[in-house]
């Protein structure tokens, strides 16, 4: 017979407790009022999957969704394949390299609503160094404040300069641990440049490259601060993106209930394509 | 294949080298016989890899000529040059099987599927990999790595040369010797040239016909493995190679004989030069013991299998001597003979006395 001490469990016991406060009681709390209707007064009536449904089938949501994938596909599509350009034509020694390094975090150093006014600032037609530039000297016709076209595209380009830097550093790091042997097999072999990318540098970048998708799909999904101090989702609701509708939603209207719905549903979405990503991302190693 | 000639090769890591100190390699002149195995033997920073690498073409040489049948190649990249390099860690195509591990050199250079094949077969059954060739690469034990990347340079029948540059470094001791072997039979079955750097003398000596022994960025000494042992050119040889190494004891030198702590020894022959530091050299082999000779006080004796070594000293210098019977006790008086056709003097770390006619 085997004898098991059981008592290593109570060291698990204050992280445990630590999760249940800053996670699992509040996410029970967004659970509660999902399936229930308040108008105040700590007065609950049962809703059963009501909220559930009617978000799902709402315009409203449908559209924020489908404007939310659109967002994160274009910067995944963008940022992936800059930050692995960008890393790739980074110097491996000498001066260069702590300059660049330097130069590629500052972007995430600034925080996510400074970013916001500052391209806000930025993109005014008129008072914005680049709206003046783009209107008055080229003569292109843009204003993010009015046109759907002229927002998206400023959204994504400041979303790329605040995060490829990300993607950037993660694959330097992958590059920079390839041993030189490598690269002289390579030239021995008579590998191409793409051949070198594609069966050197690619593979032992793969890792880290796994994460950078992740993080940035995760950030990008749940994006709020940014486009929010920047169009406020508008005009009208072009930039409105999940997150955004949601604090709508929550804030504006009060409708806790659909509110705490939609939340669950944003946050599934969010695992389960995460999931996919990794499971697909993964998916060679576990041979 | 071809007769690689390296001449006048000095080569520097410094944009303006001004002393010779600044040089990892000065003034190189060597040939290598076409199909010839070679080992370059020396210590880590004695310039064996930078060497390799300008053979190679992985480096372009500050000076001097590389040539492949007369042929100039120094200015050329490394795959015009149909040269193979194994390193010391294993390359390998992650994501590639390993038969693909193999062709690709072969595909890079544009050979039809058939003669892929053909190749890949024949080299994988050489290394005994014909049953792994559809698995992936990244999976493979150290040693069946290090056999996938030397089949990558053995793969092309063209190959002019393939260099070898520590390659057993992560291999574990026991398949060392195996890999060695398989090295030793792929040598006579592909008959290209092979240069196998190594800082280690069994591996230097087990395969190699000829070794190269550098130090400090110089050829001291080219030579068959006997030659080495029997004859070395320089103190560094004989100290480097051979174990315990060459006792190297200061003396002073007269005509065919050394003068070492007021002693005469015989040498095998006349010395020549002029000042400079000099040096008698002989190996613990072949120093004896009798009843008369040089008197010496036994220090140490130990017993390490087939043999035992002597610590000895003589008046202030200490040497040693290597019997496999009579062994004296510690702290014993003894009398030590030095053979004298074993006996040489060195000035500067350089040979200097002549071997009598025979």
């Amino acid at each position: 017979m085997r004898t098991e001490n059981q008592k290593a469990w109570f060291f698990v016991l204050p992280v445990l407790a630590l999760v249940a406060f800053n996670a699992l009681v509040p996410m029970m709390t967004v659970v509660n009022y999902s399936v229930q209707e308040t108008f105040g007064n700590n007065q609950f009536f049962w809703e059963g999957l009501g909220w559930f449904e009617q978000i799902l089938r709402s315009d409203r949501f449908q559209a924020a969704l489908g404007r939310q994938f659109l967002f994160t596909a274009l910067i995944l599509l963008i940022e992936v394949p800059l930050g692995i350009i960008v890393a790739l034509s980074m110097p491996r020694k000498g001066f260069w390299v702590p300059v660049c390094l330097v130069l590629m975090a500052l972007p995430m150093l600034i925080p996510w609503n400074v970013v916001g006014s500052m391209w806000n600032i930025f993109t005014l037609p008129k008072i914005g160094l680049l709206g003046y530039f783009l209107n008055d000297v080229l003569g292109i016709n843009y204003d993010m404040t009015q046109q759907p076209l002229s927002a998206w595209i400023t959204v994504i380009v400041m979303d790329v300069w605040h995060w490829t830097s990300l993607v950037v550093l993660l694959c330097y790091a992958g590059l920079v641990s390839i041993p030189d042997a490598y690269y002289q097999a390579a030239k021995i072999d008579g590998a191409s440049p793409w051949s070198v990318f594609r069966y050197i540098q690619l593979p032992k970048m793969k890792t880290v490259l796994t994460i950078a998708v992740l993080l940035r799909f995760m950030d990008s999904f749940n994006i709020y601060t940014e486009p929010f101090v920047l169009t406020g989702g508008g005009p009208g609701n072009s930039t409105t993106l999940l997150s955004i509708d949601l604090v709508k939603i929550a804030l504006g209207q009060f409708d806790l209930g659909p509110a705490a719905a939609m939340s669950l549903i944003y946050f599934a979405i969010t695992l389960l394509v995460s999931w996919v990503f990794y499971t697909l991302m993964t998916k060679d190693d576990a041979q | 294949m071809a007769l690689i000639k390296l001449s006048n090769l000095r080569h520097s890591y410094m944009p303006a080298p001004k002393g010779p100190e600044d040089y990892a390699l000065k003034e190189i002149d060597v040939t290598w016989r076409d199909g010839g195995a070679y080992a370059l033997l020396g210590p880590s920073g004695c310039g064996k890899s930078t060497l390799l690498n300008i053979i190679s073409g992985l480096l372009t040489p500050s000076e001097g000529q590389i040539l492949f049948d007369d042929r100039d190649v120094t200015a050329l990249p490394p795959d015009q040059r149909n040269i193979a390099q194994v390193f010391q860690f294993p390359v390998i195509y992650d994501t590639m099987t390993v038969g693909e591990n193999l062709a690709f050199p072969l595909k890079n250079r544009g050979v039809d599927a058939a003669t892929i094949k053909r190749r890949v077969d024949e080299i994988a059954e050489m290394l005994d990999v014909t049953d792994m060739l559809g698995t992936r690469a990244s999976g493979l034990s150290p040693d069946n790595k290090q056999k996938i990347s030397m089949g990558r340079g053995l793969v092309r029948d063209d190959v002019n040369a393939v260099m070898f540059d520590e390659p057993l470094t992560v291999i574990d001791p026991h398949l060392k010797w195996k890999l060695r072997s398989k090295l030793k039979e792929l040598h006579q079955r592909v008959k290209a040239t092979m240069i196998y750097v190594t800082h280690d003398q069994t591996e230097a000596l087990t395969f190699a016909d000829e070794v190269v022994v550098m130090q400090e960025g110089e050829v001291v000494q080219i030579g068959t493995p006997v030659e080495l042992f029997e004859r070395p050119q320089h103190t560094f040889v004989g100290h480097f190679i051979g174990s315990p190494g060459m006792n190297v004891l200061p003396c002073e030198a007269k005509g065919d004989r050394a003068i070492f702590e007021g002693h005469e020894v015989m040498l095998e022959g006349p010395t020549h030069g002029d000042g400079g530091r000099t040096d008698l050299g002989i190996r613990p082999e072949y120093v004896g013991f009798g009843d008369t000779g040089i008197p010496a006080h036994v220090t140490k004796v130990a017993d390490i299998g087939r043999h035992y070594v002597i610590s000895a000293m003589v008046g202030n210098t200490a040497l040693k001597a290597v019997t496999e019977h009579s062994v004296p006790e510690p702290g014993s008086q003894v009398f030590l003979q030095f053979k004298p056709e074993q006996s040489r003097v060195y000035r500067d770390g350089w040979i200097a006395t002549q071997e009598r006619a025979q």
